[in-house]
């Protein structure tokens, strides 16, 4: 069993969080409450030296760069916020910051959801001599455009194209599948990481 | 006799070294320039040579320095390097080495260049021009909607099902909990949730049922506080809105996911809604809020997530279904114009994927060409 005082917190903490399995209980609250409260605290000092610091004071006093100013001023009008008067003011930078997120993640969401995927199906080897790669291939094909079609809002599912947004279902469900079995085992083995610290580490159990 | 036998030596290793020197200076050419379509962050450098030898030594210094710094050493196959360690504006200069074991060739030195950020990216060219493309038939049925022009637009079950849950929660007097996900306000998904959740606060606010919105991320506590805030203002009940029911929680994922599993079991909601991007918390809030009978509704992009909504929430809106949700929910006639548009991008993707089809039955790599984004 360990004498360092350190695991033993961090282990009654986690029976703490597991008791949670049995249903809500102070304990877990009390744990809950400590998580929550600690990963405020050590964000807030994070943000201060990673931005207050290092993008904000740094590059005025250090490297006089007064434009900053200017972010900087838009930022601070989130904290209008809190008067009713001037609350309205915290508006520009959402908008700033909702353009910006829209702008970034738009031409983002082109190249890598469409043109690379558009590109990559079509450059499939169809006929590189090898029949798996060919059945391969048109499988891929007909995955594609069925569950495109499964999201084609501007007409009913229903005849023909009702029939291949169906096939596209059952592609995303089998891909789904996959998915599932691969978390629920990358789940199981960071589980298992936490039953050898508590076997281990903590009472020493198993060696 | 024995000063016979050294010169003799001498003019032998002489011969030998020189006759390894042209092979070592070979042809060594060096050029940097300043790499394109990029931020003036980097320079690349690269050179030619044709003799022998066992590494590169790459170095740099600035114009206004005498010291050569030594960058890199590098496998004779190497032929450029990207030097991405430069100040935008400072003029450098790389020199190269051809290196064996004995032997080190005197410097080849590249003419003085510096860093420059780029306008535009030419390399994304083909996604300017399909965005393009996008917002002009976009615009298009923008314009068609504002004639009266009907704009169909199938059925989709858990977006339909939204009114049931608000209905229901309204019917039991509890809460509503609406999770936008974890991610930022630059993330899809987040915008999509945002806009799905003005509709919903709306619904809320008319049939005056409780709505409560724990946040992630201070930002979009911020923006969702906005949005339900105008719904219900849009709703006619301002009175009933109660910024302290859209709160920021904390920005650690699982602090997060512990503290709404809380909410869920302490203020037993007779609706969750997930919708936004989720990562590894998605099933720990889906199981635990699923645990306490409530109806779930979750909806997100993640891939890797909707396996788990898919078997433990009651309707899942998958991938671009909760893009389309927010127009689909306004029933407004010209954001359902955006999902139109959506759908006739679709027809070029299958447009394009049969003409690939056809190129590629034809042994033409034309089109992968023309979609390749460098």
């Amino acid at each position: 069993m360990s004498t360092n005082i350190w695991i033993w917190i961090a282990a009654l903490l986690t029976l703490a969080i597991y008791s949670f399995l049995y249903k809500d209980n102070i304990v877990y609250k009390i744990a809950e409450y400590l998580l929550v409260g600690v990963s405020i605290g050590y964000s807030i000092a994070i943000t201060w030296y990673n931005v207050v610091i290092a993008k904000m004071v740094v590059p005025i006093r250090d490297q006089h760069n007064f434009l900053i100013i200017i972010p900087i001023l838009i930022g601070m009008f989130m904290f209008a916020r809190f008067s009713k008067k001037h609350g309205w003011l915290s508006k520009i930078p959402i908008s700033f910051v909702i353009g910006w997120g829209a702008g970034v993640a738009i031409p983002l969401q082109f190249e890598t959801s469409i043109v690379e995927h558009v590109k990559n199906t079509i450059a499939i080897p169809w006929f590189g001599g090898n029949i798996l790669l060919l059945v391969n291939a048109i499988i891929i094909f007909i995955g594609v455009i069925a569950t495109l079609i499964y999201f084609y809002f501007s007409t009913p599912h229903k005849g023909v194209i009702g029939k291949v947004a169906n096939l596209g279902i059952w592609y995303i469900m089998i891909a789904f599948g996959a998915s599932f079995g691969y978390t629920v085992m990358a789940r199981i083995s960071l589980f298992i990481d936490r039953a050898q610290f508590l076997l281990h580490d903590w009472l020493g159990l198993i060696h | 006799m024995r000063y016979y036998k050294l010169i003799l030596y001498l003019i032998f290793f002489s011969f030998v070294f020189l006759l390894g020197i042209p092979h070592l200076y070979g042809d060594a050419t060096i050029r940097a320039f300043d790499t394109p379509n990029d931020d003036g962050s980097s320079i690349t450098v690269k050179w030619n040579y044709t003799g022998t030898g066992d590494t590169f030594e790459l170095f740099r210094k600035t114009v206004s320095d005498t010291n050569w710094q030594k960058l890199k050493t590098l496998p004779l196959s190497k032929h450029s390097y990207v030097d991405d360690n430069t100040v935008r504006g400072v003029q450098y200069q790389y020199g190269i080495r051809i290196k064996t074991d004995t032997i080190l060739s005197e410097m080849v030195i590249s003419k003085p260049v510096s860093a420059k950020a780029q306008f535009f990216d030419t390399g994304k060219t083909l996604i300017l021009v399909l965005i393009l493309g996008y917002f002009a038939i976009l615009i298009y049925f923008i314009g068609a909607a504002k004639k009266g022009k009907s704009l169909f637009i199938r059925k989709i079950a858990g977006l339909d099902a939204l009114d049931e849950a608000v209905g229901r929660a309204t019917e039991m007097g509890k809460p509503i909990l609406f999770i936008p996900g974890i991610s930022s306000m630059s993330d899809i998904a987040t915008i999509a949730a945002v806009n799905i959740l003005g509709p919903v606060a709306k619904k809320v606010a008319e049939y005056g049922t409780d709505l409560l919105v724990p946040n992630k991320d201070p930002i979009v506590a911020s923006v969702t506080q906005e949005v339900v805030k105008e719904s219900y203002l849009e709703a006619g009940r301002p009175d009933l809105f109660n910024p302290n029911k859209i709160w920021f929680v904390t920005d650690s994922q699982f602090a997060y996911a512990a503290a709404v599993q809380g909410i869920m079991v302490r203020e037993r909601p007779a609706t969750i809604l997930l919708l936004g991007y989720f990562y590894a918390e998605s099933l720990l809030l889906a199981e635990t809020g699923n645990s306490t009978g409530a109806i779930q509704i979750a909806g997100t992009d993640a891939v890797d997530q909707l396996p788990f909504f898919i078997t433990s929430c009651d309707y899942t809106i998958m991938g671009e279904e909760l893009y389309a949700a927010g127009a689909y929910l306004s029933k407004e006639p010209t954001l359902l114009s955006s999902i139109k548009a959506q759908d006739y991008g679709k027809i070029a993707i299958f447009a394009t994927l049969l003409l690939g089809l056809i190129l590629g039955l034809l042994k033409s790599n034309w089109l992968i060409n023309i979609l390749t984004v460098r």
